[in-house]
């Protein structure tokens, strides 16, 4: 029971500072007409672009961070230039492309398949490999030793 | 024979590795920009200074500029902000200083207080044109040729000695080549 109440109270009070903060994040310029009154796209198809969009593309401030995640001022203005290429029809193509010319690859954390990122696409997989031969040269040795008495 | 050899190969490997990634004189938050070599991007901004005078890439073109981007809220700058001007004291080639999401009363203080080693003072407010040049932070100087083209890119504070290794050089070759 009391347990119960705990995780009630608790849910609660995160709810709140969940509310709170999302009040907090709201902007103080009147939005745009695209926009809802969270700064969200009103199309709902747009909106869920940007945030897979904005996920996948690297905050240079904190390199760590996503510019969907990250609070520092270059990822606002980039989130905002993402958004105003959204509304104005460009592809999500386009978009990266924006960023890599002007940032780098490092700018994804996803690069494209190429000759320059073909070691980190193909490094987990050489590493599966390496692993697979290495049990399967230590397991074939063990089961020719005898058994321990 | 193998036993011994493929560890030992593995342990130079992951020397080699150690060596260039934990390197000290490396920054990792400096990344190469993809702009190099490639045609500066337009901007027409209104200067700090004197807002009727609009700054922009078509009336700089024709002679070797620096652009330092700089702003009143970066500390880094403030540090800088001496070694631009005893460079700026050189006269070697304009420093246009991009005022990057900055506050245009702050920034004229700032330039009237500490001085000015600006040949002029574009101002970008929202940070357009900064995403336009690749800046991810301040400061951040760019060297840029009488063709409109950007040579070099350095970040971090600006240095008489820096200046001198990286930027002169480079000058000298865009004007002994043209």
């Amino acid at each position: 029971m009391s347990r119960h109440f705990r995780a009630l109270v608790l849910s609660s009070a995160l709810l709140f500072c969940a509310s709170q903060s999302l009040a907090e994040q709201a902007p103080a310029e009147p939005a745009p007409a695209a926009l809802d009154d969270h700064g969200q796209l009103q199309n709902p198809v747009l909106q869920t672009r940007f945030e897979r969009i904005t996920k996948e593309l690297r905050c240079l401030v904190c390199q760590n961070e996503s510019i969907a995640d990250s609070n520092v001022d270059l990822a606002a203005d980039l989130r905002r230039q993402v958004r105003e290429m959204l509304i104005a029809g460009r592809s999500d193509d386009a978009i990266f492309q924006f960023m890599t010319d002007r940032y780098g690859e490092f700018v994804r954390f996803a690069p494209p398949l190429s000759p320059k990122t073909a070691l980190i696409w193909g490094a987990p997989f050489f590493m599966v490999l390496l692993g697979g031969l290495i049990i399967y040269r230590v397991v074939r040795q063990r089961s020719h030793m005898p058994l321990d008495e | 024979m193998w036993k011994f050899l493929l560890p030992f190969a593995a342990f130079v490997a992951l020397v080699v590795l150690f060596a260039f990634g934990l390197n000290p004189n490396r920054d990792i938050h400096e990344l190469p920009s993809p702009l190099i070599g490639k045609a500066a991007p337009e901007f027409a901004l209104k200067d700090v200074l004197d807002p009727t005078r609009t700054v922009s890439t078509a009336t700089l073109k024709g002679q070797v500029y620096v652009l330092n981007v700089w702003a009143t809220w970066c500390v880094a700058c403030r540090e800088e902000q001496e070694s631009l001007l005893a460079i700026a004291r050189q006269n070697v080639v304009p420093i246009i200083g991009l005022d990057y999401r900055d506050n245009q009363d702050k920034a004229k203080l700032w330039l009237t207080q500490l001085g000015n080693p600006y040949a002029a003072v574009p101002f970008d407010g929202d940070g357009r044109t900064a995403i336009d040049w690749g800046v991810y932070g301040a400061p951040e100087t760019y060297l840029v040729d009488a063709q409109g083209r950007i040579i070099y890119k350095f970040i971090s504070p600006l240095t008489q000695e820096v200046w001198e290794k990286e930027f002169l050089p480079r000058i000298a070759a865009l004007r002994s080549g043209a």
